[in-house]
This record gives structure tokens, C-alpha cells and sequence, in this order.
């Protein structure tokens, strides 16, 4: 009896559970919906951040998004009206953030901070939080010291408390870059007090703190965050550091499939998407429903890297054909959907005193093939072509594109992808023959991105291993013709540099590429900026 | 009943430590090289070795496994490099995502596969036979990744009936309070109609394409179990006693075809929670499997491991649990053992 009637029981509330479930539930209707939905901007990417601090260990691109909206810098960039109507930050015009003024002298520059400034909880910020917060990032390590070096900022003496409000900054030579790298992500304002109660021994910096939480004074709070799903941000209306954000609320969420990313703001559900295919921005474009807004992406090219250690690359006349053999116009037209700028079809002898500009290579197949046989590569020869999966919307068909290109002058190439989380890694190693690549440098100068891209440093940006004395004087005689305000020489440098660069072509720029947002026709105040990520600041929902 | 759980659980401990074993070595195996991908963009070798000795990556590797090991036995799985959290948390936090969604999408295909399955063994060769057939053979073979984003597509973006495909909640409700993890009952349980109606609508999607794609496995199963059992002499003894078609097929045949039916629901619901990942990606499920998917792309040990050391708990406990059915379901199965 009592066997028998578990398993009836057991059948029968089964099947009771199953039509429970069935049952339909109340529809409930929430009023001050609409009201929320006016003030709040919902912004869909694919990837949210992993830490909130820059300085932290593997951030990510969208924790710089996070540090940017969050923390106060000394000094920000004005914005500017681009000719297309589109607005940029401006890299020559510096405004008040947290300073509200400075002075800058030949060895050094001193910021006389804001009277009323204060972090989230309400502490006065001091020149001593700034102090701190610029010896953390030369002292922690990584990228927030690599990027401080970038402009000569080394060495905590170089920053001096003068008094409470006032910081001074000593240079350690002059350096062109010094300024501008002050305004970047890096150089935030951190609580100190606040993230030192949670430093350990092991952890100096208290980097575990501002990992996850927020010890700033910045436009926006971070109210809510589950990894990989959301983050939600609160404006703080305390900020003075600058006029006052519209967008009282930004809801940050995370669509991994581009095509719901498109779908969304096709139905007027998203607000702004960022990291859409060009495929999606070009035909969006077109329909006309939503605006997008498209910028170059300054000091930033996508290009074939040659490795001039080995052979066959280390024969300039070799990488002279291969430069003659790449399909630059179908490139532009399948790959990038014509969304970016092009690089190629220079005048030979216009060299200007810009970066990046176009290169005088076409497709010029029959130049190709005799540029071969003079290297002594009539019969060709065999190679691999390595490119990063993590980006392979563009790097896929580019490189069969690269690929078909360089069989018709007997390069046989076999496509070698690498996953994204060995690119780096393998990059380093510098062993690639030929790969396909892009470089952006955060400070908009030519000499800047050939130090990383082309000096004999060998920095992991020259993924050429390109070597040459020459070059090396060039860049250098740039860099202190620009530090000591030399214009004449600094032209003649630059000028230099690059035409070297197009002769030698180490790497062949392909194309300058460009960041495009996809904004709802009510959304205004998008910027552009050098991070390439979204500045909450500027943004208006009418 | 009890010695049989208890037997069952000593059988599978050597299981799961094989388990962590080889999780740790195969993560370390692979090709990826996480100091140089956490690095960042502009990493001197320098810069990477610091990184390294910082995550603790230049330690001898038995070292390293000393160390995971008892930190798993104080329940800490590490922390996920990629999105910045302690491991068991997300966890914690995603595999009821996952399973909410997973055991909705097994109850609405077994809803429609087992009743499809019966009326096609009972009448074989008939038009709902093909029918199911068709049915089965299209749900299984269109990727779930092209279901998920066909039903976005004309339900949301042509149609507009289902909400945005933005997770768990639209953006304007928040989570209710954690109970079970589960939104629907954790929603109820605070009697929040309002959120219950939310999720619920936010489910009926993902969950639909998931059922979609189980439908083949079940129904295929129902369908010949259920042939074998109505070929049987108890059958025809029952049908030649008169008794009514709807009480020789329920009551006589589908009890005792149930068995093979109740495995392969076991086998499709551990796969389905494994292997939703696609689906969860389409309909931006913060789930357990894109969770690992993504760990996996960075060659994010931390999670990796914790995700397989999971999922083999939860294999354990769902073979565990069919077996108990099995003893419920069928009094010779407990007898047996």
C-alpha cells in the first residue's frame, strides 16, 4: 500500500506541478515608467567592464569608460565641431576639470585646485589626493605606468604638494607629451584616505578596493553593477568640476549578439549602440531610422606588419611587391563597408606634416611582379598570414582578400588565426612573418606613433622588428624639435620619418579606421573621443 | 532508499576529483597565456612577467595546484580575472539564470513532445507520425543560435509582441529578492505580479528556442518506447479485456514506457544547461554557460574551473535524482537494487 500509493502520488502531483505552471499570471502595469524611461539613457554593447580602476590589473576598454565617467582628471579637453557637423574633443585646447587653473613654466607645471571640489562621500579633494593618486600610477606597474612614462611623468618627486590646494608637477626633461598625457584616463583623482583603509601589504595600492568600487569625486556614480550583465549609473549632483549632466541615469547593458544590438535600436529600445559591425552602421545609415555618427580614429591604422628580421620580408623589395599586391579598394568597399579612411593612392613627394596620411602604393599587379623578380623571388614562395580572432569581422575577409592578392604574384599564404587571448602573446614574440594588425595611440602626434610603431626600441608596437639608425635619429630629432617648440626642424623630422617609413613600408597601412555610435534621433551631445569610449557628460535625451 | 543514496554519492567523489585534476591541467594546457592577455594592449615583456607573478602564474605547477586546492576546500574558486568577481559568486548568481531558463524550456518541450510522441507510436505511418517527424527532425537540426535569432526577428523586431531581448528584466524593474534565484518563484514569493509578469515575459523566448531544440530527443524516445511497450502481451491482454484506448495507452502503456523517457530527460536537461550558451548569447542571458564560454576566449583559469567543477556536481546530483525516480516510477528498479 504504501509502495504503491508514492508512486501514484508522485505521478499525480507531477502532473499537478506541470499545470500549475501553465496558469497565466496578472498583468501589472507600472506608471512612473514612462517618467524613468525620459531620464534614463540605455546604451547597448557587447562587453561591459572588469574593474573599475585603470589602474588595475587587465582592465578593460569598458572600465576605461567607468574611470572616465567616474573620476576627475586636473584638466580635460575643449570639444570642437568637426567639418561633417560631428563634435570631437579638441587635442590643442586643455579646460578646468578639477584645477581650475595652472601654470605652465619650462620645468614644471603647477595646478591650483578647486575650492569646492569633493569626492562621492562628501571629503574635500586636496593636492595630497593628487599627489597620491599620480605617485600610484608611476609606482603600480603595467599600463597606468606605461602610459604616465609616455609623457615623461616617472618618479613620484615629480609631484610636489604646495599646499592644500595647490600641486605642483616637475618635469624630468621637456616633453611635448607632458600636458596632454595629464588629461588622459590614467592621471584620475582617487580618494586616498578611503581607498588606503582598504590597502594590505600585498596590495600597497588598495587596487582590490577601486577594483569594484568607486573612490572618486567624478559626474557619475556607479549604483549597480553585475558583471558581464549591467551597470547602472546615478548622476552625482554634487559635481562641480563642470556644468551640470543632463542624463540624470545611464543604464549600461550587455547584448553579446550584434544583431539584437541592431534590432534594439532599430525599435527604439536602446538609446545609443557603440561596437556594431561597419556592415550594420553602413546599411543603418541608410535606412535612416537612427543617426549614427562616424569618426576617424585619430593616430589609429590598420595594417600588414612585415618581419624585416627574416627573410623573405627582410628584402625591401619584397615587402615593396607585396605593398604593390594588396586590394586596397576592395578592402575598403567589402571589409569596411567604405566606413573608414583610406590609406593608400598618395602623391609621391606631397609628404605632409600629419598622421596618419595616405601611403603612394596602389594595386599595381604588374609592378608587383617585377619588384619579385628583381628581389629574386620570381617563382614566390610561401608564407603565413596571422591575424587576432578576437577582431575577425574585419581581419577574416581582409586577409582572404590579402590572401587571393598575393597568389597572383606566387605568395602562397596559408591564414593562420590566433584567438584573442594569444595574439598578444605571440605578437611579442615577433616571429609572425606577415600579419594583420591595428595600432591607435591615445596622444594624437606622428612622432608618437612612430616612437611605438617604428623606432629601433623595438617596442611590442613594432611588430616589424623594423630596425634602422636613420629612423631612430629621425623620430628622436622630432620628439626634441617638438619639445623645444622648433617648428622648421619637427617638419623636416616628421616629414622624414614618414616618407622613410613609405619607401621601406615595414608595415603597409591599409586604411585609417573609424568609431562609429548609433544614436536615437532624440539623443544629442555624443562626442568623440581619443579613448573611443562614451562620455555620459555631453549626452542629452529630449 | 538512504544506503542507495549514500552508495550512489562514495561512487561519484572519485569521479569529481578526477574532475579537478584534470580541469587544472587542461586549463594550464591551453594555448592561450592570460598574463600577456590581462597585460593590456601595451605590455613590455617586463610588464608581463609583473603580471604574472602577481596572478601567481610563475609558481612550479604543483604549487599552483596546492593552492587551488585548498582554496576549493574552503569553497573559494578564485576570482575571474574578466569580469573582476569572486568565482563562486557568479556562480552563484548565474546558474540559476541558467537553470530557470533551461528547466522552463524542458517543461514546455516535454509539454509538447510527449503528447506528440504518444499519438504518433499509436498510430505509426499516420500523418502525425510525419508530422512529428518533420517536426523533430527541423527542431534538431537548426542551430538554436539561428531559432533564438528567428524568433527575435519576427517576435520582436516585426511583430513587437516580445520585449527586447536584454536578459533576465527589462531595464526598468529590478531583481526581487534573492530566495531560490529563480525570478519567477523568487518574484511570487514576494508577490511582485508586476516583476513575475516581466520575467515571465522575458523567458517565453529564450526558453521557446531551447524547447525547439530539445523536442527531437524526447519525443523521438516517447515515440519508440512507447511502440515497444503497446507491442507488448499486457497491452493486448488489456485492449482485449475492452478496456477504453485512453486507459490501455495512459494508465498501462505510458507508466511503463516512462523509464528510457525520464533518462533521456535527464541526459537533455544536463546538456541543455551545458550547452545553451548560443542561447543565452542571443537573448543576453547572464548565464552560466556564456559565462565560461567568455572565461574560456581570455584563458581565465578561475572560471573555467569552477564552471566544469559545477557542472560535474550537478551530473552527479541529476543521475543521483534519476535514479531515485526510477525507484518511484518503477517499483522493480528499487527492488533490484
Amino acid at each position: 500500500m504504501n509502495r504503491k500509493s508514492s508512486r501514484r502520488s508522485f505521478l499525480k502531483s507531477t502532473s499537478a506541478v506541470a499545470a500549475a505552471a501553465a496558469l497565466p499570471a496578472p498583468a501589472v502595469w507600472s506608471p512612473a515608467k514612462a517618467q524613468a524611461r525620459q531620464e534614463t539613457i540605455l546604451a547597448v554593447t557587447e562587453y561591459g567592464p572588469n574593474n573599475f580602476d585603470i589602474h588595475g590589473v587587465g582592465t578593460n576598454r569598458p572600465g576605461y569608460e567607468v574611470s572616465w565617467n567616474c573620476y576627475d582628471r586636473l584638466m580635460s579637453h575643449a570639444k570642437k565641431t568637426l567639418p561633417d557637423g560631428s563634435s570631437s574633443y579638441d587635442r590643442d585646447t586643455f579646460i578646468p576639470e578639477l584645477a581650475e587653473e595652472w601654470n605652465l613654466t619650462d620645468t614644471s607645471v603647477t595646478f591650483k585646485l578647486r575650492k569646492d571640489a569633493r569626492f562621492h562621500d562628501g571629503t574635500a579633494i586636496t593636492a595630497r589626493d593628487v599627489k597620491w593618486s599620480f605617485d600610484r600610477a608611476v609606482t603600480v606597474g603595467g599600463f597606468p605606468t606605461f602610459q604616465m612614462k609616455a609623457g615623461s611623468l616617472e618618479k613620484p618627486e615629480q609631484f610636489v604638494v604646495v599646499d592644500d590646494r595647490t600641486l605642483r608637477v616637475d618635469f624630468i626633461r621637456k616633453d611635448n607629451l607632458t600636458m596632454p598625457d595629464l588629461a588622459v584616463i590614467v592621471p584620475a583623482v582617487y580618494h586616498s584616505e578611503l581607498v588606503k583603509k582598504s590597502a594590505t601589504d600585498k596590495d600597497p595600492w588598495g587596487l582590490e578596493y577601486t577594483k569594484t568600487n568607486i573612490a572618486g569625486g567624478g559626474a557619475y556614480k556607479v549604483t549597480r553593477w553585475q558583471a558581464g550583465t549591467e551597470v547602472v549609473f546615478e548622476r552625482n549632483e554634487d559635481w562641480k568640476s563642470g556644468p551640470l549632466p543632463k542624463a540624470k541615469r545611464i543604464v549600461w547593458r550587455q547584448v553579446p549578439s550584434a544583431g539584437n544590438r541592431r534590432a534594439l535600436m532599430e525599435r527604439g529600445d536602446a538609446d545609443i549602440s557603440f561596437d556594431l559591425p561597419n556592415k550594420d552602421f553602413a546599411e543603418l545609415k541608410q535606412t535612416g531610422k537612427v543617426n549614427v555618427v562616424t569618426n576617424l580614429i585619430g593616430n589609429g591604422i590598420g595594417y600588414i606588419g612585415m618581419n624585416c628580421k627574416n627573410p623573405p620580408f627582410n628584402n625591401v623589395k619584397v615587402r615593396q611587391a607585396v605593398a604593390y599586391a594588396i586590394p586596397y579598394q576592395k578592402i575598403m568597399d567589402a571589409v569596411l563597408f567604405g566606413l573608414a579612411g583610406p590609406m593608400y593612392g598618395g602623391t609621391r613627394g606631397h609628404t605632409q606634416v600629419a598622421w596618419p596620411q595616405p601611403h603612394p602604393y596602389t594595386t599595381d599587379m604588374a609592378r608587383a611582379k617585377a619588384l619579385m623578380t628583381e628581389a629574386g623571388y620570381a617563382e614566390g614562395f610561401e608564407t603565413t598570414l596571422s591575424f587576432d580572432l578576437g577582431f575577425a569581422v574585419v581581419n577574416e575577409p581582409l586577409c582572404v582578400l590579402v590572401q587571393e592578392s598575393l597568389a597572383q604574384i606566387g605568395i602562397k599564404v596559408t591564414i593562420n588565426k590566433v584567438p584573442g587571448s594569444n595574439w598578444r602573446a605571440e605578437l611579442l614574440k615577433k616571429e609572425m612573418p606577415l600579419i594583420s594588425n591595428f595600432f591607435s595611440g591615445w596622444l594624437d602626434y606622428p612622432e608618437y606613433f612612430f616612437f611605438w610603431c617604428y623606432h629601433g626600441q623595438n617596442a611590442v608596437f613594432n611588430t616589424m622588428s623594423y630596425q634602422d639608425k636613420d629612423m631612430d635619429a629621425l623620430i628622436d630629432a622630432a620628439r626634441k624639435a617638438a619639445a623645444e617648440g622648433d617648428t622648421a626642424a619637427y617638419q623636416t623630422s616628421v616629414k622624414g620619418f614618414v616618407d622613410k617609413s613609405f619607401a621601406e613600408v615595414p608595415r603597409i597601412p591599409l586604411f585609417q579606421p573609424t568609431l562609429s555610435a548609433a544614436l536615437q534621433k532624440n539623443i544629442s551631445g555624443y562626442t568623440y573621443w581619443f579613448h573611443r569610449q562614451l562620455d555620459y557628460r555631453s549626452l542629452v535625451k529630449a | 532508499m538512504l544506503s542507495m543514496t549514500l552508495k550512489r554519492l562514495a561512487i561519484a567523489l572519485p569521479s569529481l576529483v578526477g574532475v579537478v585534476i584534470v580541469t587544472f591541467v587542461l586549463t594550464r594546457a591551453l594555448p592561450g597565456d592570460p598574463a600577456a592577455y590581462f597585460a593590456g594592449p601595451a605590455a613590455t615583456k617586463e610588464a608581463i612577467e609583473q603580471i604574472r607573478s602577481r596572478l601567481g602564474l610563475d609558481r612550479p605547477l604543483p604549487l599552483q595546484f596546492v593552492r587551488y586546492v585548498s582554496d576549493l576546500a574552503r569553497g573559494d574558486l578564485g576570482v575571474s580575472l574578466t569580469t573582476g568577481q569572486p568565482v563562486a559568486a557568479e556562480i552563484r548568481t548565474r546558474l540559476p539564470a541558467s537553470a530557470e531558463l533551461t528547466l522552463l524550456g524542458l517543461i514546455v518541450s516535454m509539454s509538447i513532445a510527449v503528447p506528440l510522441g504518444i499519438l504518433a507510436a499509436t498510430t505509426p505511418g499516420s500523418f502525425i507520425d510525419h508530422a512529428c517527424r518533420v517536426l523533430t527532425t527541423a527542431g534538431v537540426s537548426l542551430p538554436v543560435f539561428f531559432t533564438g535569432l528567428i524568433l527575435v526577428y519576427v517576435f520582436y523586431y516585426l511583430l513587437g509582441w516580445a520585449p527586447a531581448p536584454l536578459g533576465r528584466l527589462d531595464i526598468f524593474f529590478s531583481a526581487p529578492p534573492q530566495v531560490t534565484g529563480f525570478y519567477l518563484i523568487d518574484s511570487a514569493i514576494a508577490g511582485d505580479g508586476a516583476v513575475l509578469l516581466a520575467s515571465l515575459k522575458q523567458l517565453i523566448l529564450p526558453a521557446l528556442t531551447l524547447a525547439i531544440f530539445s523536442l527531437a530527443p524526447i519525443a523521438r524516445m516517447t515515440r519508440a518506447s512507447m511502440l515497444a511497450v503497446l507491442a507488448s502481451d499486457f497491452v493486448r491482454t488489456a485492449q482485449a479485456s475492452g478496456l477504453a484506448p485512453f486507459t490501455v495507452i495512459v494508465t498501462y502503456a505510458f507508466r511503463n514506457a516512462m523509464l528510457p523517457v525520464v533518462t533521456t530527460l535527464g541526459m537533455v536537461f544536463s546538456f541543455l544547461l551545458g550547452a545553451n550558451v548560443l542561447v543565452e548569447k542571443v537573448f543576453a542571458w547572464p548565464g552560466i554557460g556564456s559565462y565560461a564560454v567568455e572565461a574560456l576566449i581570455a584563458s581565465d583559469f578561475a572560471p573555467v574551473q569552477g564552471f566544469v567543477l559545477t557542472m560535474a556536481i550537478m551530473y552527479v546530483a541529476l543521475n543521483l535524482l534519476i535514479d531515485l525516480l526510477y525507484g518511484l516510477i518503477d517499483p522493480r528498479v528499487r527492488l533490484a537494487a
